[in-house]
């Protein structure tokens, strides 16, 4: 298992490598002068020019790229130029609001698709079937903005049981001590109910929203999975040799069916940490998807190379544990490692 | 046969709801089991017989309903049963072997878990004792190390081995009855053999009755006491298992009898009576003697590098593991091909056969060794260009499966036509359909049928429009691979009668691979008997399988199951 681990990791390499050329490039083909702007609208050509040295920006590309490298492995992103931070505090800040919101978003997704993609398959045909394709069908049909509105609309302004749509916390509270940047996990660290209860509340209609969203793919994957496992001849065999339904669904369909379905919520779930971009618009959520659109609108571009840098590595993060949790479920993929 | 039969099937119809209506796959049928016995129910595809045992169990489609009759297990309505009730003779009264045993186990579950589960579920062991329960089910089916083998999972185990853990799992409850649905089927010979003699024995031992489910009538007869024959939903006889092989009632048990391949037959015996059958021709081979041969194979070898887990972070880490040998499939072998000649390859799965075949149609490149056409060596051509050779329609071949061979969006008329369209031997639409229709009448498929897709067509429609499309090109050689091992004993008569006389009137070789010895006993003329790759016995046919030499023949030819004489 380590050694599959261990070579799998190898093969995310040149991955790697690939993004970090494409991110030093990408910032030196967009159009607009980094120098130009870092001097401000007033500054002579004398002054940008002392500026673009100081940047190292006159160098010649691969010298430029070796010191972009240096500072890459030192952990530097460089600085940004509309918050004045360093990008990598900026990420640091950003990175877990925007992970805790789809984890959370793509969680209730599970809980809801899962059964109700399992259901449909098992009583294919039946009411529950068809609510599935209803809800599936709808969920994406609907973007995720208006969703987003809709559910500020009725349950903030109308209803009134939410509080603002304003960010992570209110601004009554104050952030439960840094551990590991999730609210609701520091908040139940700190045993600050109160804080939980209110970082939950901010949580809840953003990710409503992504779950809504999210639903159609997973729910479409689980059922067509369900389907062709229930068709299979080891289900036959184990209902023939009297094994309870819930024993042949659970244990021998579902697990079966499961390996398609971990595959689509890799997908979904980093498709879902970048693009959730709107959702963070909607709820003024401090996250990295809405921090690299502003940046790029400023043509501030550390932070932009610093966001897809993150992705980058959190997709192979991310498909390095779909591999894990494969040959967990799958002992002929141990095989192949 | 006591008073009161375990299993008595009457009246039963099932019904299968479809687009078009309702089809009914059982028609009033009755058939009982006593306790203690053996029944058969031998049929083609489509007769009804593994809907009648699914009825039984009541583990029938969605669309499939018992319509009338009644099924009565030692006094319980099997129809009327309520869901918990059935349940619980699953596995525990009435237990099923299934046909593919791999696909019948859970892939990703320990085959000891498997085993455990149906104890647990009917009470046979509790979870402090279930391990040990099942390692005793594994031993009683003389699985080798059952300890071991309680920890694999199925893809670990060879194709017999995984039959023998579903006789595990099904006769884990003692149950009384026992239901086999083609058990062997695709299983070598030798493991057929084996796999029904354990059953045989245990169910035996143990006063169990089984029901097992069949194509093949030999099967039947070898093993069992009575012999129910179904053709259509409906049975056609039922009878004692020897009477049944002297004095065939019905006349399609009469027909089914016929086609099932037989020591001292000729090919043409096969057909039905009252179809013309082509004047007797001296089956010697038509070959000149002293004429080079077609084909020589000489020191042919193929190897395949041994899977090296992680060896490529072994490279990277300096420390690359010793190579382990390279596995050999085909291990040095040599035969010839005569001109019109029937070439037979004989072996069980794993012998290489299939490899061999394949690199002698140049879709395999083989590691060394040489394959000469005709006096040229198109082994050293790469099978990867092979295909633009001079050389590619001169050798064709003819696939296992009629149905997956043929790409379902095609008509039978493309399908044919493909080899033409590709090597470009005919030009225009009027003479391509003309073509067409002239191979269509050879292989005797009606040429209305030419515009049908694959799955609008029969099984034996569909091995004839396999047979026109390997013959488009008037090739040289034809290899066979297994080509009626899915097609039932009827329709296999048809088309290896169909083969032959193909060959006669074209002037074609063969090289017929198959595991079938009684169908390479009718249609060829010499037989290489392949083992791990080498080969053990060549000849011609009637010194191999009249006369074998070697232990391995004997072995194959004593495994296939003779009918009580």
């Amino acid at each position: 298992m380590l050694r599959m681990i261990g070579a799998r990791l190898m093969t995310t390499v040149p991955s790697v490598i690939g993004v970090i050329i494409v991110t030093f490039l990408l910032t030196r083909v967009l159009p607009g002068d980094t120098a130009a702007y870092f001097a401000g609208p007033a500054a002579t050509p004398q002054a940008i020019a002392e500026i673009r040295s100081k940047l190292g920006l006159d160098q010649p590309l691969p010298v430029q790229f070796v010191s972009y490298v240096t500072a890459l492995v030192k952990g530097d992103l460089g600085q940004s130029l509309t918050t004045g931070q360093p990008v990598t505090a900026d990420l640091a800040q950003r990175l877990p609001a925007s992970a805790e919101l789809t984890l959370v978003g793509l969680l209730l997704s599970m809980a809801i698709a899962l059964p109700l993609g399992v259901l449909a398959a098992v009583r294919q045909g039946s009411w529950i079937d068809h609510l599935c394709r209803v809800v599936a069908t709808a969920g994406v049909s609907l973007p995720v903005f208006f969703t987003g509105l809709l559910l500020v609309y009725v349950f903030y302004f109308i209803l009134g049981w939410s509080p603002a749509p304003l960010g992570r916390l209110d601004v009554f509270f104050s952030e439960p001590p840094r551990v590991t940047g999730l609210l609701l996990i520091d908040s139940l660290i700190a045993r600050d109910l109160e804080t939980f209860r209110a970082a939950a509340a901010q949580l809840i209609l953003p990710a409503v929203t992504l779950a809504i969203f999210s639903l159609a793919p997973i729910t479409r994957m689980t059922r067509a999975s369900m389907l062709a496992v229930l068709g299979a001849d080891f289900v036959r065999t184990a209902r023939a040799s009297g094994l309870s339904s819930g024993k042949v669904i659970g244990t021998y369909a579902f697990r079966n069916a499961m390996l398609p379905v971990v595959t689509t919520l890799g997908m979904v779930f980093s498709f879902l940490l970048g693009a959730n971009v709107l959702v963070e618009k909607v709820f003024a959520w401090p996250g990295i998807g809405s921090y690299a659109v502003e940046a790029l609108i400023a043509s501030d571009y550390a932070p932009i190379q610093g966001f897809v840098l993150t992705m980058a590595v959190m997709y192979v993060v991310l498909n390095l544990l779909i591999d894990i949790l494969y040959g967990v479920i799958d002992p002929r993929v141990r095989l192949e490692g | 046969m006591t008073a009161l039969p375990l299993l008595d099937i009457s009246n039963l119809t099932v019904e299968f709801a479809t687009r078009r209506g309702k089809v009914q796959a059982v028609k009033s049928i009755d058939i009982q089991v006593g306790k203690g016995e053996t029944v058969a129910i031998v049929g083609e595809s489509g007769s009804g017989k593994s809907v009648t045992s699914y009825a039984v169990v009541r583990i029938l489609d969605r669309a499939g309903k018992v319509a009338e009759g009644s099924i009565s297990f030692s006094g319980v309505d099997l129809v009327a049963a309520d869901e918990a009730q059935m349940r619980d003779l699953r596995g525990r009264e009435i237990s099923m072997i299934f046909q593919n045993p791999r696909a019948a186990l859970n892939p990703i579950r320990k085959v000891g878990r498997q085993i455990e589960d149906v104890l647990l579920q009917h009470v046979q062991a509790t979870s402090a004792t279930a391990k040990e329960k099942a390692i005793e089910a594994l031993e009683k089916v003389r699985i080798a190390r059952p300890e071991e083998r309680y920890d694999a999972y199925p893809f670990e185990l060879s194709g017999g081995m995984c039959q023998r853990v579903v006789i595990a799992l099904a006769l884990a409850c003692q149950p009384q009855l026992l239901i086999a649905d083609e058990p062997t089927t695709g299983l070598d010979v030798t493991t057929q053999k084996a796999v029904m003699d354990l059953i045989v024995e245990l169910t035996r031992e143990r006063g169990m009755s089984t029901i097992l489910i069949t194509h093949d009538l030999g099967l039947a007869a070898a093993y069992c006491d009575r012999v129910v024959v179904m053709e259509k939903g409906k049975v056609v006889e039922t009878a004692e298992a020897a009477a049944i092989f002297h004095a065939p009632q019905h006349p399609y048990t009469r027909k089914l009898m016929q086609a099932t391949p037989r020591l001292g037959m000729a090919l043409a015996d096969l057909l039905p009576e009252g179809t013309p059958k082509p004047p007797a021709q001296a089956r010697a081979p038509a070959t000149l003697a002293g004429a080079a041969p077609l084909m020589q194979v000489e020191n042919l070898v193929k190897e395949y590098p041994r899977p090296a887990g992680g060896a490529l972070l072994a490279k990277l880490r300096g420390k690359a593991e010793p190579e382990k040998p390279a596995f050999r499939a085909v291990d040095g072998i040599s035969f010839s091909v005569a001109r019109g000649e029937t070439l037979g390859l004989v072996g069980e799965s794993g012998c290489g056969k299939s490899t061999t075949s394949m690199m002698i149609t140049r879709l395999l490149d083989p590691t060394s060794g040489r394959i000469v056409f005709d006096g040229q060596d198109i082994g050293a051509m790469p099978a990867r260009t092979f295909a633009a050779s001079p050389f590619r329609r001169r050798i064709q071949m003819v696939f296992q499966d009629p149905t997956d061979s043929l790409n379902p969006r095609f008509t039978a008329q493309r399908a044919i036509l493909d080899p033409i369209l590709r090597m470009g031997t005919v030009e225009g639409r009027a003479a391509l359909r003309e073509r067409c229709e002239e191979l269509a009448r050879l292989v005797g498929l009606p040429v209305e049928l030419l515009d049908r897709f694959p799955h609008q067509l029969s099984g034996g429609q569909k091995a004839r429009v396999g047979i026109a499309r390997a013959i488009a090109l008037e090739p040289d050689l034809v290899i066979l691979d297994e080509p009626t091992a899915a097609l039932d004993v009827s329709v296999q008569a048809v088309v290896l009668n169909l083969l032959d006389e193909l060959k006669q009137r074209l002037g074609m070789s063969y090289i017929f691979v198959s595991h079938d010895l009684n169908v390479v006993r009718l249609l060829c003329d010499r037989v290489v008997v392949m083992r791990s790759g080498r080969i053990v016995e060549e000849g011609t046919a009637e010194e191999v399988l009249g006369a074998p030499k070697a232990e391995y023949t004997k072995e194959l030819l004593t495994a296939i199951p003779h009918p009580p004489a």
